[in-house]
């Protein structure tokens, strides 16, 4: 079992948990997830590890609730435990030697995937743009988190409510169009998105990064549910990557193969808030 | 001594009605009564060679614990047979006798062998059901030995070494220990509250099992080796699934066999949503394949209520490698064989979803490599199989994580780690392998023969260094 050790509402939607999970702590860098299982009937489902402290032996997951593993995964509290929580899984990001100065760029959610990879190109010494994107200003997460680990940080939201309309990739372009020499784009958030900065770097010419999340069993290579082509050729997510060329990425198949379970996904979350309703709240 | 029973063939083994069976997980075969085991029990003839022995890779006694059979000392022929045999339940359900001790037995020559898997299966079931719990005193020794992976391999060699008194973790990187008869065998030929039933027995020997571990990630061979374990074991499986290679090969809807039967036995998708694990509700199934583990996945469809599973094999049934027994409960089910077919790509619906599989028709030429008939294209033949799922059953590699992760292991070019046959030895001093991590996919039983040898060569090379 795995406690919870901590526990912050980074908005209405996001989660953070300090999960003690100190074999994992002692291994864990930038760009590796763990697989958790919540109960015995729960499925595996994979998130990006967002922090670790290898003294504490903890390791830190932000998510977001939209499905029924990720809605009970944030009814727990600080003391409870967790059935299962393996990792450090994937491969840990490689940014290349030579990178002075690059772009983090998060969406939404993403932001939070993104951080430990600006906490780590900072503490290299590299300068760091940090771009983060989000639908409105409620949903901002670890603004000063960010702020902390970038030399600039830039937050858009899609319908201004911060006072900075736009999306990243519109943020992005400006800072590259005022002549900020980027030598690696790390874009994470949603497939859309870093498909659009994808495309937006490659018409620059700027090495980009991207971290696929996609469907997966078990995590060790064995079952292929992840596979995502890239260069044409089909990789396993869990360990070839996460971390892939973006501008390599068919995007598209990996938009429709998230969706597989759309309809079970659905259906399961609506039986476990109705059953959330019919207990009258209680857990 | 009863008289001996000269009846031609075995006693027939009572199943579950197919069309019944068909649309349930529970066990197909349901195991001999007290009377039908006596009864087969007499057919051995306790000949004087015994050559049933040899073509056992873990060595049980055959004939002696078929004469406790006989003689109605049914835990004492369990016991018998758990000397040298840490999983009776599972191999008397699934290890391909035909091919190994019955296959050598003498009243086999004339007419059908001595049942020794159904005998073997019934004893267990028996002492699981009527032994007592009975107090193991084995004098630990205090040396500790690291097991990689739970399966049949990892489990032979826990079992032998917790004998001998040594402390052994198992490293588990699933939830659940038990390795490829947990995820890969399905509940009807396998069920799991055995596996479990059996995996308890070893901890009752004092191995430890620690789950959710991936070794090669959390912690490397070196990070054993200081953590005290004087010895590793590596019996991490076939755990890479190949596939063909085709156009459409990343559709939804098209799956590794190792995914889809690890959805269902593992997660149990079956039991969607009691169980959160989805797997789509397919109504047309394409199995690629003609091994144990295509007809696990198509049997698999069949109950998940697919209303038709074929399985599409580029050779004949005679090369298929596939056990007799599987081939026909997979074929009185219902699952349609589209044999000396070779699917050649996948079609998708503009959603992305299979739509149907191209298949190209094959005929038989010279043999092959194999010593079986290569199979030869016959062109212009090709045809669409109206399907909306597809699963790849064309066998595993071994699972990469702890070669990449493992300076100077040596390793074939197909991933397989190099061993000396008489001992498991890889290249690295106080590392053992065994089972499909070394010789690719292969059968349950060849695993737990390699964990027997490498754990009395891991005992061996323990007191030399004294």
């Amino acid at each position: 079992m795995y406690k919870v050790l901590g526990k912050r509402e980074l908005n209405d939607q996001v989660t953070l948990l300090k999960v003690e999970a100190p074999f994992v702590a002692k291994k864990a860098e930038p760009g590796q997830f763990i697989i958790f299982r919540i109960d015995e009937q729960g499925e595996r489902v994979p998130l990006t590890i967002a922090d670790f402290d290898r003294e504490e032996g903890s390791v830190t997951i932000i998510f977001q609730k939209v499905g029924k593993s990720t809605v009970k995964l944030g009814e727990l509290n600080i003391g409870d435990s967790l059935l299962d929580f393996v990792g450090p899984l994937g491969r840990p990001s490689h940014f290349g030697d030579d990178v002075k100065k690059a772009a983090v760029i998060g969406g939404g959610l993403g932001t939070a995937i993104a951080y430990p990879q600006a906490k780590k190109l900072h503490s290299l010494g590299v300068e760091v743009t940090a771009i983060s994107g989000f639908r409105n200003k409620g949903l901002i997460i670890l603004e000063d988190e960010v702020k902390a680990v970038s030399d600039k940080c830039i937050i858009t939201t899609d319908d201004g409510s911060n006072g900075n309309k736009g999306f990243v990739t519109t943020a992005l372009e400006a800072e590259i169009e005022a002549g900020e020499k980027f030598d690696l784009v790390i874009a994470i958030g949603p497939l859309i998105m870093m498909k659009f900065v994808a495309q937006l770097t490659k018409k620059y010419g700027i090495k980009t990064l991207v971290s696929m999340n996609p469907i997966m069993v078990d995590g060790t290579g064995m079952c292929g549910g992840c596979r995502v082509t890239v260069g044409g050729k089909t990789k396993f997510a869990c360990v070839d990557g996460p971390d892939f060329d973006g501008h390599e990425i068919d995007f598209d198949e990996a938009m429709r193969r998230q969706n597989v379970y759309k309809k079970q996904e659905d259906k399961s979350l609506e039986d476990h808030n109705c059953k959330i309703g019919l207990d009258g709240g209680a857990k | 001594m009863a008289n001996k029973n000269m009846a031609p063939k075995k006693v027939g083994m009572p199943e579950q009605d197919a069309k019944k069976r068909a649309l349930n997980f529970y066990e197909v075969a349901l195991g001999y009564t007290e009377e039908m085991a006596v009864e087969e029990a007499t057919r051995c003839l306790d000949c004087k060679h015994k050559p049933c022995i040899a073509g056992c890779p873990v060595n049980v006694q055959i004939p002696e614990f078929i004469q406790l059979v006989a003689d109605g000392k049914f835990i004492e022929g369990y016991k018998k047979i758990a000397e040298t045999n840490a999983l009776p339940a599972v191999c008397g359900r699934v290890c391909p006798q035909e091919e190994q001790c019955e296959e050598l037995c003498v009243r086999g020559i004339k007419h059908e062998p001595v049942g020794i898997g159904r005998l073997e299966r019934f004893v267990a079931d028996y002492a699981i059901k009527h032994m007592e719990a009975e107090d193991i005193k084995i004098e630990k020794n205090g040396v500790k030995i690291a097991v990689i992976g739970s399966g049949p391999a990892s489990l032979a060699c826990a079992g032998d070494l917790a004998k001998l008194g040594y402390e052994v973790t198992i490293f588990e990187a699933f939830h659940t220990p038990g390795g490829v008869l947990q995820y890969g065998i399905p509940e009807f030929r396998l069920p799991k509250k055995l596996v479990a039933t059996e995996i308890d027995g070893l901890k009752k020997l004092g191995v430890e099992i620690m789950t959710n571990m991936v070794i090669g990630k959390v912690l490397t061979l070196d990070e054993l080796k200081e953590m005290g374990f004087q010895a590793i074991f590596i019996g991490t499986g076939a755990g890479l699934p190949k596939f063909m290679n085709i156009d459409g090969e990343n559709l939804n809807g098209v799956y590794s066999a190792n995914e889809f039967l690890t959805r269902i036995n593992l997660m149990k998708a079956y039991e969607f949503p009691k169980y959160d694990t989805p797997l789509g509700q397919y109504k047309r199934v394409a199995v690629i394949g003609g091994g144990n583990v295509a007809m696990d996945a198509a049997r698999s469809a069949l109950r998940l209520g697919a209303d038709h599973v074929y399985i599409v094999y580029r050779r004949s049934e005679v090369e298929m490698p596939a056990r007799n027994e599987e081939i026909e409960h997979a074929k009185e089910e219902g699952v349609e064989m589209l044999l000396l077919n070779n699917p050649t790509k996948i079609l998708g619906t503009e959603e992305g979803w299979v739509k149907g599989m191209e298949v190209i028709k094959m005929e038989l030429g010279e043999p092959d490599d194999s010593g079986r008939r290569r199979p030869v294209e016959v062109k212009g033949s090709e045809f669409v199989l109206d399907v909306d799922a597809v699963v790849v059953a064309i066998g595993q590699s071994p699972n990469p994580l702890i070669r990449d992760t493992t300076k100077g292991l040596k390793t074939q070019s197909w991933g397989g780690i190099i061993v000396d046959e008489e001992t498991g030895a890889t290249n690295i001093e106080g590392v053992y392998a065994g089972g499909d991590a070394v010789t690719g996919a292969a059968t349950v039983i060849l695993a737990m023969g390699a964990g027997k040898v490498s754990a009395a060569a891991i005992d061996e090379y323990v007191k030399s260094k004294k």
